[in-house]
């Protein structure tokens, strides 16, 4: 048996490859890993690579240094699933609701952990109810923090939109080791000291600590949601003009959603299959608030119809309605939006907009909540 | 690399469940007990009444004795497996029964109206807050609803309507679009009896003996003896709400007093999936009932 490690200096350990396929190994007795894997030629644009995550099984097939597209989230939040099996003789939840399995080690940077607190706020607290499928993943998840390093942010291209020290979400807790991107292998700390029994033979201590950003690329400015809801109030948020330059510049596809690390509205619908139509499934997918039909009821009504309108209403949910029911602020700014959206929208630049339209409120209220 | 797999929770997904599984497979009460909130329950349909061409009552059977009946204004999650689940409102319930007053307009909705009694809907529920009697006791209640909104309304409307005493005062405006659209045209009459009915359609025809105007048109009919006593319930479309409350803040009926109900799309009814969200509020959790001067706020 290895000793246990005591103090935060002796938690450091250099692995080579070879040595971090052995760690993956003994990993994967226990564990599903989820990291960011690079998808070669299925990026944006020709010739251009996709970050994101996938199951993996050695070191090589991970990708430490960008920014993925996609978010963990699809980890814990599949983009489709079943809720349930429909036979002729009844109906049968998954089995995921009733075994156990292996454990989720989730490999992800700080603001991707605040974003799955984002989503237990809505799959496991918000109303009486539980998200029973959310839940089962939820239990086996097991954190492996990606170090971003206190210039992580703007270490490379893929990093220039991020804007987590702004949001308060740069640092993180709740994981069992974290992990930094070497020339030859990787950089490990062991914050749950119970993972050292993973560790293989010829691990190196180090006096490796992991480190947090500590500035953004482009700061924002995120505005108090007290001072928002005032201007709300007084009707100078929601009938600001920047509002309508959303209505012709988003298209409505939704990138800026199924990106998100905190987005997680679905709908639900049911299948038949076609080789026996006595058979079927109710399934949910990702479904989000830029997209038409979002808000759709049968008979024809429907909300926030221009697109400068769900902007508004993602804004507000992201930085000010969230915040006002949970405490935080659901955006946690990774800037996978900005990254992902086709027609070069900045959120962050929006949350800037936002709060020159809320300052502007506050120099003229003054501070009598009631004084217009 | 496994990478397309991520979402596919694993081949044994639909395999064969054990004896003593709690998913209620083989049965046709699939999940019950099981704690799973999206799993639904079978009531057989009693009866169906046709309303209009294209509304109709369906009428359960309600175990009254395991639970206790909704209230007017929640609404349940109906399902028909391999169709799909929507969100529907009670029109009325007692001890063994569960009324709906569904309009046909959906691929869920069309596929009950093809059920006959017998069959089965399939439900979760109840959700939302709905309207508490106990509110309105001792007081002047006035409601308004606007075509399918005097579902959401019809229980609340006959409890007190039958029971002389309970309000001081019932007054009863519903609108219609045209006279083939009214609802409940046995109720309406039967109301008359505790209650001030007053039935109005956008577009009459040569038959229709009643008065023709939108909604707000009979507002100003209505008597208030009692301002400090009274309570306004506007259920309907969007439009017919929000011009409706106006016309009786025109009355000089402080917000306050006024209470409507809200519907949104939904796919859950517990706060999970998104869509009803208004502002920080969610429609199935914290509604549909919501008070005039928070609904007004809470813009989409």
């Amino acid at each position: 048996m290895r000793p246990m490690p005591g103090n935060a200096a002796e938690r450091g350990y250099a692995l080579s490859e070879v040595s971090c396929d052995a760690l993956l190994r003994e990993f994967r007795k226990d564990f599903r890993i989820f990291a960011p894997v690079r998808l070669e030629g299925r990026g944006r644009f020709s010739d251009t690579d996709m970050v994101r995550y996938g199951e993996i099984r050695n070191f090589r097939e991970m990708e430490l240094r960008e920014k993925s597209l996609f978010s963990p989230k699809e980890v814990l939040f599949p983009p489709s699933e079943t809720l349930f099996h429909f036979a002729e003789t009844g109906v049968r939840e998954p089995s995921l609701l009733r075994e156990d399995g292996k454990g989720l080690l989730v490999l992800l940077r700080a603001c991707d952990i605040a974003g799955v607190d984002r989503l237990d706020a809505i799959f496991l607290g918000n109303g009486p109810e539980k998200d029973p499928y959310y839940e089962a993943r939820r239990k086996r998840v097991v954190f492996a923090l990606i170090e971003c390093g206190p210039l992580g942010a703007s270490r490379s291209g893929s990093f220039g939109s991020c804007f987590c020290v702004s949001m308060g979400t740069n640092r993180a807790s709740g994981y069992a080791l974290v992990l930094r991107p070497e020339d030859d292998g990787l950089s490990l700390f062991l914050e749950d000291p119970a993972f050292a029994a993973y560790l293989p033979p010829d691990a190196v201590r180090t006096s490796y600590a992991p480190s947090f950003p500590l500035e953004d690329p482009f700061p924002v400015r995120v505005p108090d949601p007290g001072d928002m809801s005032r201007a709300v109030r007084e009707e100078s948020l929601f009938s600001a003009a920047f509002w309508k330059d959303y209505d012709s510049r988003c298209i409505a596809c939704g990138r800026c959603n199924t990106v998100c690390p905190t987005c997680s509205c679905f709908t639900t619908y049911d299948v038949t299959y076609e080789e026996n139509a006595s058979a079927g499934e109710r399934r949910r997918v990702w479904a989000g608030c830029h997209v038409d039909r979002f808000t759709d009821m049968a008979g024809g009504h429907r909300f926030r119809e221009k697109y400068g309108a769900r902007m508004r209403f993602k804004t507000m949910h992201k930085i000010h309605d969230f915040h006002l029911r949970f405490g935080r602020h659901m955006c946690v700014g990774c800037g996978r939006c900005d990254d992902a959206c086709p027609e070069y929208i900045s959120f962050a630049a929006c949350i800037d907009r936002v709060s020159r339209v809320v300052d502007a409120a506050a120099s003229t209220g003054g501070d009598d909540h009631d004084a217009r | 690399m496994t990478h397309v797999d991520l979402w596919n929770d694993s081949p044994a997904s639909s395999r064969e469940c054990a004896e003593d599984c709690r998913c209620g497979h083989g049965s046709e009460e699939p999940g019950r007990g099981s704690g799973n909130p999206y799993a639904f329950r079978s009531l057989r349909i009693r009866d169906i009444r046709v309303q209009t061409e294209q509304d109709a009552t369906f009428r359960l059977e309600w175990p009254g004795d395991e639970v206790p009946p909704p209230r007017s204004g929640q609404f349940f999650q109906v399902s028909l497996p391999r169709i799909g689940e929507a969100p529907l409102s009670v029109s009325d319930a007692g001890r063994d029964f569960l009324e709906m007053t569904i309009r046909r307009v959906g691929r869920v909705t069309e596929g009950i109206f093809a059920c006959r009694p017998g069959d089965a809907l399939f439900l979760r529920g109840p959700y939302g807050n709905g309207f508490d009697p106990r509110d309105f006791r001792g007081r002047h209640l006035v409601v308004a609803a606007g075509g399918t909104g005097l579902a959401p309304v019809k229980g609340l409307i006959s409890h007190f309507a039958s029971r002389a005493g309970e309000v001081t005062r019932l007054d009863v405006l519903a609108g219609f679009k045209t006279p083939g659209d009214v609802l409940f045209r046995e109720e309406l009459e039967v109301w008359k009896k505790g209650a001030a009915v007053r039935v109005t359609v956008d577009r009459g025809t040569t038959d229709w003996t009643g008065p023709v105007g939108v909604i707000t048109t009979l507002v100003p009919e209505l008597a208030f003896p009692d301002p400090e006593n009274l309570t306004v319930v506007v259920v309907g479309p969007p439009l017919m709400m929000k011009f409706t409350v106006l016309a009786f803040l025109d009355r000089g009926v402080p917000l306050g007093r006024i209470r409507v109900s809200l519907e949104r799309r939904m796919s859950c009814g517990i706060g999970k999936c998104g869509h009803c969200k208004i502002m920080d509020r969610y429609v199935c959790l914290d509604g549909p009932v919501f008070g005039a001067a928070e609904a007004l706020a809470l813009e989409d």
